[in-house]
């Protein structure tokens, strides 16, 4: 702890940051541009003057830039000096005199950084009388809106976009203060995380496309803390909505893990919610034909199917845990499956149990960005877990800080620490089936079978330590990198190996966990990272349940009355001929679930849950992070969380009933989360999560809306010109309205939106850090349910089913699933942004596989006539499938019938 | 005594004044164009509807009776609803102060009486006039810096053409 004065005021602060950080985390209003907590200072914008003096006795002092100037022990600077002011003051003005006049129609309005630092610094008249500059704007894609007029030429873009996520289109051009920040030509951006342009960019330059269709200022929409659910990595997001409709997902800051930015999937796969694809009503199957009903008739009907014959449950991966239990407590644990298919339940809870058993780190997101050697094993995580990748982006560089740090230039020195990083070498190595995305970060890449990938696995653990088993007959050069690899891992002070379930394989897991579990031996910081398919996978893996097998087998024997299915589209899971096989042996199916996905189609009772916008539920990372997202909007009946849903069901059953205890009385959230600890109490911890309903800031319930929301009167209107009283909103601690509590110290798991005057942009997060990149004020956000097990003395128990190598073969290929970052993920591709950014499925071969434009795949499902791109490096005999995309159940590898077309084989 | 009979006095002379009673409705009291009565959505000298949907009266409403939704055509912002509750208004004019483009405006019309409340409640199609109102001639799209239709890039006022980004000269 170092101290500093401010102006006069002495303020305690911390060594190795900037003096820009010092000033905010001391609470001072200091104007800047160029700098960003993620990014580092370069200096660019001149906008952070501030006065130094070189002691007590040093009256004049000199003007610095507080975010190139280190914190040093008794630094004296003056922010309020005038000269400095008049520095700061011109700069903004110098920035706007090319400026349009824009604010009014400027999607950035109400959230300008640029607006914030005007007003900080005071000016408010336009001297300048000649013309100013414009440009061009080009077409972004889907995602973003472009308005380049309105850029100040900070350069956080292009150092956000192509030095910290790896993008390669998007640049700076031109020259002098004509520079140009865009795509060479028109085009989509292609960076997995473009959208956080939209909250990088200080100005209205970048802003979001789908949210502008639907566009409201920021202080005019409510906000709830929310979670992504459209991957296991469990981003962090807040969710804004106005007049009962989803208008956009933002960042929310989670220190530990998705930190300041979000993947494209998750800021903009939200579509979902508001897409004409929303179940509405309860729909009830007559006469092959689907109806509206009202709720009563609906459960009035589903009491006649369930009288006298047995009930079973179909939870699923993307459904909150509080909804899964539910159902788990209508059925009873004997008829409670957990909607994945054996294989999938299978590897998903050998992941559950190799972290358990880890002796090692269970790193979260940001700490993998310090892991100093890092090896990917079969899992291309930059569609599966994208802002997992991002991170493993960053852990390339660290060699490149530790060379700093031994020049003794701080890490935040961006500029300079890139380039003297720009020889560093990289400890990633990538060893994958298909190309990824960090391959252009790695020391090393090797495509192979998933197969061959788990036999090096083994073969690096068996180096690492020989106690592990050894892998017989391999390739001499396989032998090779794995010593290579071994080595960088055993020298490493940090390793991290990532793998996952992408491939359905169990070997790769058990080999990644060996190679982490021997490497834990020596280094105890040695992590292990699996990553898992959907938001929920890991809650559902620790609550357990039958396998959809298990259900055919009794749906088959007849003992099946009703199923009822929450948020889960079996099509995905199940290939067309057993859902029919289900559907038909099972006289009645209830669906519940918000979208209408092809299995409501074919179910006799279909009722509308919420979406995650609509309710509060929990959702376990594949950290085993338990994280609560919020209620952010109010929507009509009978719209209502699954868990509700349930207990319609329940209450609509004879009451004499054996099963469902509790289920029937339960009130609110924290009901079901009581029982929920009760009933598994591995997953107790989880009522932690957030706070509950009842907490109240300083005797008051939180606020959701900003406390300057417009239109309270009137917004109504046109139904009932009386006021209506706001929603109630029993399962949150969130008033609906403005009245309540709100600020920076409220718990980090309640934080609804960043405003913290005069900082209205998302850089007000500042105000609600403890420090600047470090925790929050309000503490822990979700609770991790997985503990390091510790370092046992004990021989580590070593996995030895190591498999045989991949055979090509004559007439089949291996098809491996090509899990795509757009396309493969369920509810994104149900937003229309997402759907417009997908690109068209195509069959990857080999480089020289690909002889014809396009080749007949047969899958379990029939023969798919498909385009053939080929992919470099693709080993023999392996062809390249989308998951989920060309045919839906497809997701695990299979071999597979390859063809030519027929009426093209002759021409090629 | 003295008192009562001056009090008495003091009154019967008030017969005998000038009268300030106006025969209002047949007669009509002069109201300057400033006086703040019921709202009006004015449009551009071109005749589009001049509100660009920017919401900044609605946040300035005091009593929050203005609520309105942004929407978009040719680049253009305008408002895909735009309704006022004027059994809620106060006829502050904080709405037209903070109009950046002079598109609400009140006018010296006061006379909104209604039997129904739910009648005060007033659309789009209720408030937009077809003129310019106040304010003859601005156009806020002339001014700002994003094109519309009949505006090019860069042809705005004090503007100049857009960069040609392959040109390295100074
Ligand atoms: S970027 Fe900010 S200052 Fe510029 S027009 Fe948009 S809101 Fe106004
Ligand atoms: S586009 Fe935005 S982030 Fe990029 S230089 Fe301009 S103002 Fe800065
Ligand atoms: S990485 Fe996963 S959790 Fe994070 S934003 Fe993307 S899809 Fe959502
Ligand atoms: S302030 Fe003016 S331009 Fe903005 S929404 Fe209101 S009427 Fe329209
Ligand atoms: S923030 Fe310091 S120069 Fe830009």
């Amino acid at each position: 702890m170092t101290s500093i004065r401010i102006d006069g005021r002495d303020c305690p602060t911390r060594t190795g940051i900037n003096l820009l950080q010092a000033c905010l985390e001391a609470g001072a209003s200091l104007p800047y541009f160029c700098w960003h907590p993620e990014l580092g200072s370069v200096g660019a914008c001149r906008q952070c003057a501030i006065r130094q003096f070189s002691g007590p006795d040093d009256t004049k002092g000199r003007i610095v830039m507080a975010c190139m100037t280190p914190v040093s022990e008794n630094t004296i600077i003056s922010i309020d000096d005038p000269e400095a002011r008049d520095f700061r003051a011109s700069i903004i003005e110098w920035m706007m005199v090319n400026h349009p006049h824009d604010c009014p129609v400027c999607e950035e309005g109400g959230e300008c950084h640029l607006q914030d630092m005007t007003v900080m610094t005071g000016h408010d008249t336009r001297r300048y009388r000649f013309t100013k500059r414009t440009h061009r704007n080009q077409d972004l894609g889907p995602f973003v809106k472009h308005e380049m007029n309105r850029c100040i030429a900070c350069y956080r873009c292009v150092r956000f976009y192509r030095d910290y996520a790896g993008g390669d289109d998007l640049a700076v051009f031109a020259s002098h203060d004509n520079v140009y920040f865009g795509r060479a030509e028109d085009g989509t951006l292609q960076n997995a995380f473009s959208g956080n342009l939209v909250e990088i960019c200080p100005t209205g330059v970048f802003t979001d496309k789908p949210f502008s269709a639907t566009y409201a200022r920021k202080w005019d929409m409510r906000g709830a803390p929310s979670v992504c659910v459209h991957c296991a990595v469990g981003c962090n997001t807040i969710v804004n909505a106005r007049e009962e409709t989803l208008r956009r997902v933002l960042n929310r800051y989670h220190e530990d893990i998705n930190r300041y930015l979000l993947c494209d999937r998750g800021r903009f796969g939200h579509g979902f919610v508001n897409a004409p694809t929303r179940i509405r009503t309860p729909l009830r199957a007559i006469d092959g034909q689907q109806a509206a009903i009202p709720m009563t008739d609906a459960l009035q009907a589903f009491a006649r199917m369930a009288a006298g014959g047995r009930i079973v449950g179909i939870a699923s991966p993307r459904a909150a845990l509080e909804t899964c239990f539910s159902l788990h407590a209508l059925v009873g644990p004997q008829h409670f499956c957990t909607g994945q298919t054996r294989h999938e339940q299978e590897c998903v809870e050998l992941a559950h149990a190799l972290l358990t058993r880890h002796p090692g780190a269970l790193p979260t997101i940001h700490e993998m960005e310090s892991a100093d050697a890092v090896l990917v094993l079969g899992e291309d995580v930059c569609a599966t877990a994208p802002r997992l990748g991002l991170s493993l982006r960053q852990s390339a560089r660290q060699a490149s800080f530790h060379t700093a740090d031994d020049a003794r230039v701080p890490r935040w020195m961006d500029a300079a620490v890139r380039t003297l990083g720009a020889q560093c070498p990289s400890g990633l190595y990538v060893l994958t089936p298909a190309p990824t995305d960090l391959d252009d970060v790695a020391a090393q890449t090797r495509r192979a079978a998933p197969d061959d990938i788990a036999r090096l696995g083994f073969a690096i653990a068996h180096e690492i330590d020989p106690a592990a088993p050894a892998v017989t007959d391999l390739a001499a050069d396989d032998a090779r990198l794995a010593a290579r690899i071994a080595h960088a891992l055993v020298a490493a002070g940090k390793p991290l190996v990532v793998s996952g379930m992408q491939y359905g394989s169990p070997a790769l897991m058990q080999a990644a966990a060996s190679i982490a579990t021997a490497l834990a031996r020596a280094t105890p910081a040695a992590g292990l990272s699996l990553v898992l398919p959907e938001c929920n996978s890991m809650g559902l893996a620790m609550m357990g349940g039958l396998s959809l097998e298990t259900v055919m087998e009794q749906a088959r024997a007849g003992a099946i009355s009703v199923l009822v299915i929450v948020e889960n589209d079996l099509t995905r899971h199940l290939p067309p001929a057993d859902v029919a096989e289900l559907l038909a042996a099972v006289p009645d199916i209830v669906v519940i679930d918000h979208t209408a996905t092809p299995l409501c189609r074919q179910a006799s009772l279909v009722l509308p849950a919420s979406a995650f916008s609509e309710c509060s539920g929990t959702l376990v990372s594949q950290e085993g992070r338990a994280q609560r997202f919020f209620q952010a909007v109010f929507p009509p009946a009978p719209i209502q969380a699954g868990w509700r849903w349930v207990q319609a069901l329940a209450r609509s059953l004879d009451p004499s009933a054996p099963h469902m205890t509790g289920l029937t009385v339960w009130r609110d959230l924290d009901d079901v989360l009581s029982a929920l600890a009760q009933a598994f109490p591995h997953l107790a911890p989880a009522v932690r999560a957030a706070p509950g309903a009842d907490y109240r800031m300083n005797g008051q319930k939180l606020r959701s809306q900003t406390y300057r929301a417009s239109g309270r009167t009137v917004i109504r209107s046109f139904v009932n010109v009386r006021d209506q009283p706001p929603p109630r909103s029993p399962d949150t601690p969130f008033s609906s309205s403005m009245e309540g509590a709100y600020g920076p110290d409220m718990p980090a798991a309640l934080v609804s939106g960043y405003q913290a005057s005069p900082w209205n942009s998302v850089q007000a997060l500042n105000r609600f850090q403890h420090e600047i990149g470090g925790p929050m004020r309000g503490g822990e956000c979700g609770i991790r349910l997985l503990s390091r097990v510790g370092h046992s003395d004990a021989k580590p128990a070593y996995a030895t089913d190591i498999p045989r190598p991949h055979l090509v073969q004559a007439d089949t290929v291996l098809v491996l699933p090509d899990t795509r970052l757009f396309g493969s993920e369920e509810l994104s591709m149900f937003s229309p942004s997402v759907m417009a950014r997908a690109t068209a499925p195509a069959l990857g071969l080999p480089a020289g596989m690909a002889a014809t434009g396009r080749m007949v795949l047969h899958l379990d499902d029939g023969p798919h006539m498909l385009p053939v791109e080929p992919v470099p490096g693709l080993p023999e005999g392996i062809a390249l499938c989308p998951a989920h995309m060309v045919a839906r159940a497809f997701r695990f590898p299979r071999m597979a019938r390859l063809e030519r077309m027929p009426d093209e084989g002759g021409r090629s | 005594m003295l008192d009562t009979l001056r009090t008495l006095f003091l009154t019967a002379l008030h017969a005998f004044h000038r009268r300030a009673t106006v025969q209002y409705p047949e007669q009509k009291p002069y109201l300057p164009p400033r006086y703040r009565g019921r709202i009006i959505l004015s449009r551009d000298p071109d005749g589009a509807e001049r509100c660009v949907a920017c919401n900044l009266c609605a946040v300035a409403c005091p009593v929050d009776c203005i609520s309105l939704q942004k929407t978009e055509a040719d680049g253009r912002w305008y408002p895909e609803y735009f309704r006022i509750n004027f059994s809620r208004c106060i006829f502050c004019g904080f709405c037209e102060e903070a109009c950046p483009t002079y598109a609400i405006q009140l006018t010296p019309d006061f006379e909104m009486g209604e039997y129904a409340r739910p009648n005060l409640v007033y659309e789009k199609e209720d408030l937009l006039i077809s003129g310019s109102g106040k304010y003859p001639g601005y156009s806020f799209y002339h001014v700002a810096g994003i094109p519309v239709p009949g505006k090019a890039r860069g042809t705005s006022e004090r503007e100049r053409p857009p960069v040609d980004l392959h040109s390295l000269l100074p």
